[in-house]
């Protein structure tokens, strides 16, 4: 008895998804630098920005609204279409 | 759901022993015997009726699939096929189905019949899914021979840190009989995952928590609230700071399903409000894949992230409960998520007059979460029958109390600045001049609660106010 449990959980497939392949240059791609708005993100991405310039590479910025939810739908696709590549500063 | 079994043609009977009126026509079965074919299905004991070679129908198969909710019940079938039924004994109905005159002479005219085995409650669950008639479409998560059930739960990741109760496929259906609404709704989108959560899935985690099947409306609100926009639950996750989702429960269903508002409201002991706040959670880290360490980034966290309900002592209360102030009718059934540290004590065993316990709460607010902090967070004032007793005696409203916090709650910019006080911690310079609230309109919510017996008061201090943070959101009770 009680050997068959339902499961509770949202039974996401455990194979990790697919990563796209990394690029093998920087040279002409864009990325795209994504602030989630925590103070001194732009301080981090300022500098990185510098160094991707330098490497070659077209620079878009982007900022969440708010970094306590979630980027909305539409940044999301706005980043996925405009960018080759996106770097996320994470926290102060 | 499996193909029906036939049944035999004829006269057909089910019965059972431990059923008065099965015992009464048991004469009348045995004089149907000997006048017409006649298959009598016994519930309950083989042996039974004396004198007639009935068949065992103790596995409720032949019950259960022919849907009887009575015994006796007596059929007629042709070709097949149910063409007349009738429940309980009644001599004339009997009759003109049997075609046979004078049956049980000496008996009642009519006499109702039992529950049918195959419909009682503490089996039915278990018959459905023995039976395949299960619609659930979880996954099956089949255990082997040497593990461990409860072992195997927590392997899982599924656990809170507590035992769960198995969710088995009958305990499921169990509990899905509390609701009114099908096991594949859609309940919410639920945090940090964004994952369609269905009743089901509800009902899954509901039985983990060990929740009775009568709090799953209450549960499927708190859900309902927690996973909107104004209550953030994805922030409320991701935040270092230590607050959690907090329930409070309004109207009359708190007293239906036995919700504790009184003696050790914020503690442990009553069922409803250990389990009701443990199966949110318990969803949101199963279905909604929030985890502490992973999305749930908690410094401290608090006790009450493992459950935090509890319901409002409307009926002790001076004021309108919460719910009402919050815009829904008296006498609604709702749930107010609230996103709240762990509860603190304020104590005042000697004011007697309302300014003086006014005063006393507002030095107390004064220190939520930092006393240079203003503005910036939201408090749940619980307040006790003894203390509501000193305003409810003075005429004093939720209103006029909440009027007169708000007054001296007013702080001067220059006890607020960075630096002030020898202490780093604090508002910019630029509030120096200003005198600032320590909460914004609606920042603070009132609620009563508690044992008679103790001057006290608790406040719950809330995570970050607004629309970066979180509101406090009510739902109503749908069943």
């Amino acid at each position: 008895m009680n050997r068959v449990l339902l499961d509770p959980t949202s039974e996401r497939s455990p194979a990790q998804r697919e990563r796209l392949p990394r690029l093998d240059t920087l040279e002409g791609k864009t990325v795209g630098l994504l602030d989630i708005s925590k103070p001194r993100g732009d301080i981090f991405l300022n500098r990185l920005q510098l160094e991707l310039e330098k490497r070659g590479a077209r620079v878009e910025r982007f900022s969440k609204p708010t970094f306590t939810k979630p980027a909305p739908v539409d940044l999301r696709h706005d980043i996925a279409t405009r960018c080759d590549a996106v770097i996320e500063a994470l926290a102060d | 759901m499996a193909s029906l079994p036939p049944l035999p043609e004829g006269l057909v009977a089910f019965v059972k022993r431990d059923c008065p009126t099965c015992l009464l026509v048991e004469p009348v079965l045995v004089q149907l015997a000997k006048q017409a074919p006649l298959t009598v299905f016994s519930q309950d004991d083989p042996e039974f009726p004396d004198g007639l070679d009935s068949v065992d129908d103790t596995s409720l198969e032949k019950s259960w699939h022919h849907q009887i909710e009575t015994v006796p019940t007596l059929l007629r079938v042709k070709d097949g096929v149910e063409v007349e039924r009738r429940q309980g004994w009644h001599r004339k109905e009997w009759e003109a189905t049997s075609g046979i005159d004078g049956l049980g002479p000496g008996l009642p005219e009519y006499r109702p019949g039992c529950g049918s085995l195959s419909v009682d409650p503490n089996l039915s669950s278990e018959l459905a899914v023995r039976f395949g008639a299960s619609t659930l479409r979880s996954r099956r998560v089949e255990l082997a021979e040497a593990e461990d059930e409860m072992e195997a739960m927590f392997d899982r990741g599924w656990s809170d840190g507590l035992p769960l109760v198995a969710p088995t496929e009958a305990r499921v259906l169990a509990m899905l009989e509390g609701t009114t609404r099908s096991a594949d709704e859609t309940v919410a989108v639920v945090p940090p995952d964004l994952v369609d959560c269905t009743v089901e899935k509800v009902a899954i985690n509901a039985v983990m928590a060990g929740c009775k099947p009568e709090y799953l409306p209450v549960v499927i609100a708190a859900i309902e609230a927690a996973c909107t926009d104004e209550f953030n639950m994805h922030g409320l996750l991701a935040t270092t700071m230590p607050a959690g989702p907090v329930i409070i429960v309004n109207g009359p269903i708190r007293r239906r399903i036995g919700m504790n508002s009184g003696k050790n409201v914020f503690g442990q002991d009553n069922r409803a409000n250990s389990t009701i706040g443990r199966a949110l959670q318990l969803v949101i880290r199963n279905v909604g894949g929030g985890r502490p360490g992973d999305v749930d980034r908690a410094a401290h966290g608090n006790p009450g992230k493992l459950s935090f309900c509890f319901a409002e002592d409307e009926e002790g209360s001076p004021w309108e409960p919460l719910s009402v102030t919050l815009g829904k009718d008296a006498g609604v059934d709702t749930v107010t998520l609230f996103a709240g540290e762990g509860p603190r004590c304020i104590v005042d065993q000697l004011s007697r007059d309302p300014d003086s316990l006014a005063r006393s709460f507002a030095v107390n607010l004064r220190t939520l979460h930092h006393p240079k902090l203003a503005l910036a967070f939201d408090c749940m004032l619980a307040i006790g029958p003894e203390h509501s007793r000193i305003f409810r005696q003075a005429g004093w409203s939720k209103q006029r109390l909440l009027d007169r916090l708000g007054e001296l709650l007013q702080i001067p910019g220059s006890e607020l600045v960075r630096g002030a006080d020898g202490i780093a911690e604090g508002l910019p310079a630029g509030v120096k001049g200003a005198t600032l609230p320590k909460f914004l309109p609606g920042g603070l919510l009132l609620v009563h609660c508690g044992g008679g017996a103790g001057l006290f008061s608790a406040m719950i201090g809330g995570w970050v106010r607004g629309s970066m943070g979180s509101q406090p959101v009510i739902q109503e009770i749908r069943p």
